[in-house]
């Protein structure tokens, strides 16, 4: 019992992660019809902003979490500019070609930066845990989810009740009228990006919070976003969260039982469980779980 | 005024579609531009509203002014706030919003205020609409969408309207309303371009006419004097609304567009 609320909750903790970066992809891909694949590299950058501004600079964690999100924010909205608008009109394979030599440039800028050090983001957590029924929690699995879901749902009220979330859906529906409309489509592809990319660095954060350090090559862990906009549909916010828990979960779940329960399928096992259930959903729901079905005129 | 002097267009650098076409909708006025299908009507309108980057469209001469400044080189947004709206083909919803959503849309570039005011506005002229502010707007029946497709682009408070077929697909019925309500838009200070193949109900409020052909102004004469023109009589009015509007339906609207640079 206390295993399996262990193991819950740090499921539910990775899985808030999982649907940050599900979330990231999500926000640019409805606006510009383009799958990022430089997702994991923005997060691994925001994790090295957040952890200047708190060891370098000495800010509290809040701030030095803020701050870099709001880097990457700004650094997405340049990419945007520099690199994606100038692929607008072009087919989205092209875009998202562009996106995997972004992710290649910004990893070799990141391991750069981070050089042969261990990436730490001064964070309160650390290994600290409470007991609750019983079981022993680690703290940061806690913040992750709850920190995961405030940012999430901060970003899907500025969508639904701004006026400007109101003109970037427009844009994500029918870019022509939304000119037609006067609205700076442009502007809106932009701001995706800056938003997407602070959704990530703020994964990036809490990923490296609550360890003793990470090494760049921990990036690769936002691949398992892939998995959660799979099973949670390409254009689902709701979706995402959705399956990035249910994803974090059985992945923790696997963790913690299958070495006891089928041992014959080898170490480290959890850590392909995703990507089963990717590929599960794509044989069965090519259009994952949650993907919006079209509104038509009747 | 605004203006259209010698305008040739190009798509995809090679396929001219609009060869020195030149017209004027005066302030206040109501101007028609009739043609047969393909002849650049809809052309005419993107190269006004800076749509034709979209299109892989682009002006290679002539030139759109508004009140005798240059407009061809602003962005479609930058028009819109100069006080061109328009209407576009198909009306072009957008069917995942609600009604609201999409008057609030089209009021993009207006003030809070200015916003409030013109949904009070559309509400009032659309009562329909006022009933289901709250639905999607996919669900509304074709008339009630074009009617919101009108409303949202009067939110912008545009003192040019441009209409592109608003009665394609519609009910004859509605026709007769959209008529009447384009008379009334006018009559509130909106000079409007109205794209029509339905000559009849265009030159019945229209105070001039344009016929396009293959992107050249074949006639250009009040509208009176083109309601009693053989030509027309046999090539538009001869043709009834509604025969019209069931081959219409049919045609498919191009592709999904995407937005250039
Ligand atoms: N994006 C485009 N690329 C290439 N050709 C185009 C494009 N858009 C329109 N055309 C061509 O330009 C010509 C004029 O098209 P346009 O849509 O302006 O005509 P229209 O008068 O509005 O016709 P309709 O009554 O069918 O709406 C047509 O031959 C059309 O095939
Ligand atoms: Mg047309």
């Amino acid at each position: 019992m206390e295993d399996l609320i262990a193991s819950l909750v740090r499921g539910f903790g990775l899985g808030g992660l999982y649907a940050l970066l599900g979330v990231s992809f999500v926000i640019i891909y409805r606006a510009t019809g383009v799958i990022n694949f430089a997702t994991p590299a923005l997060m691994i950058l925001g994790a090295f902003f957040t952890g200047s501004f708190g060891n370098a600079v000495g800010l509290p964690f809040w701030l030095s979490v803020l701050l870099g999100m709001a880097v990457m924010a700004i650094i997405g909205m340049i990419i945007e500019r520099v690199a994606l608008r100038p692929m607008v009109g072009r087919p989205a394979f092209s875009a998202a070609t562009v996106t995997v030599g972004i992710f290649i440039i910004l990893l070799i800028v990141a391991g750069r930066l981070i050089g042969s050090e261990l990436l730490t983001v001064n964070d309160p957590f650390g290994l600290n845990t409470i007991d609750v029924l019983g079981a022993r929690l680690f703290t940061i699995d806690i913040a992750r989810l709850v920190i995961a879901l405030a940012a999430i749902a901060i970003v899907g009220l500025f969508l639904t009740r701004s006026r400007t979330g109101l003109a970037m859906r427009a844009t994500a529906f029918d870019q022509e009228t939304s000119l037609a409309q006067g609205i700076n489509v442009g502007r809106m592809f932009g701001l995706s990006w800056g938003i997407a990319a602070a959704m990530a660095a703020l994964a990036g954060a809490l990923l490296t919070a609550g360890s003793s350090g990470v090494e760049t090559t921990i990036a690769l862990v936002a691949l398992k976003a892939l998995p959660v906009i799979i099973l949670g549909g390409l254009d689902s916010i709701k979706g995402s969260v959705i399956a990035g828990l249910i994803i974090g979960v059985a992945e923790s779940l696997t963790r913690t039982y299958q070495p006891e329960f089928a041992p014959w399928l080898g170490a480290n096992f959890d850590v392909i469980v995703p990507y089963i259930i990717m590929i599960i959903v794509l044989m069965i729901r090519p259009y994952g779980l949650f993907g919006t079905k079209e509104v038509v005129r009747v | 005024m605004l203006t259209v002097e010698n305008l040739e267009v190009v798509y995809e650098d090679v396929i001219q579609v609009l060869k020195g076409v030149s017209l004027q909708v005066p302030e206040g006025s109501v101007v028609a531009l009739l043609g047969p299908n393909g002849a650049g009507k809809t052309t005419v309108l993107r190269a006004i509203t800076g749509l034709l980057d979209v299109h892989r469209g682009r002006v290679t001469k002539g030139r759109v002014s508004l009140d005798g400044q240059d407009i061809q080189s602003l962005q479609a947004p930058q028009i819109v706030q100069a006080g061109i709206g328009q209407v576009m083909e198909g009306r072009r919803i957008f069917r995942e919003f609600t009604v609201e959503e999409n008057l609030k849309a089209g009021g993009h570039t207006a003030s809070r205020a200015d916003i409030a005011e013109g949904l009070e506005r559309a509400y009032s002229m659309f009562p329909v609409l006022a009933e289901r502010r709250k639905q999607t707007a996919g669900y509304l029946s074709g008339g009630e969408q074009q009617m919101l497709a009108i409303g949202r682009a009067l939110m912008s408070k545009p003192r040019y309207l441009l209409l592109d077929e608003p009665s394609l697909g519609v009910a004859p019925k509605i026709v007769q309303q959209l008529r009447d309500l384009i008379v009334q838009i006018n009559a509130d200070g909106t000079s409007v371009l109205l794209v029509e193949q339905n000559a009849t109900m265009a030159l019945s409020i229209a105070t001039h006419g344009y016929v396009l052909e293959t992107g050249r102004v074949v006639m250009d004469k009040p509208a009176d004097e083109l309601r009693d023109d053989d030509d027309i009589r046999e090539f538009y009015l001869g043709l009834r609304g509604d025969e019209r509007g069931s081959l219409r339906d049919v045609k498919q609207y191009r592709r999904r567009k995407r937005w250039l640079s």
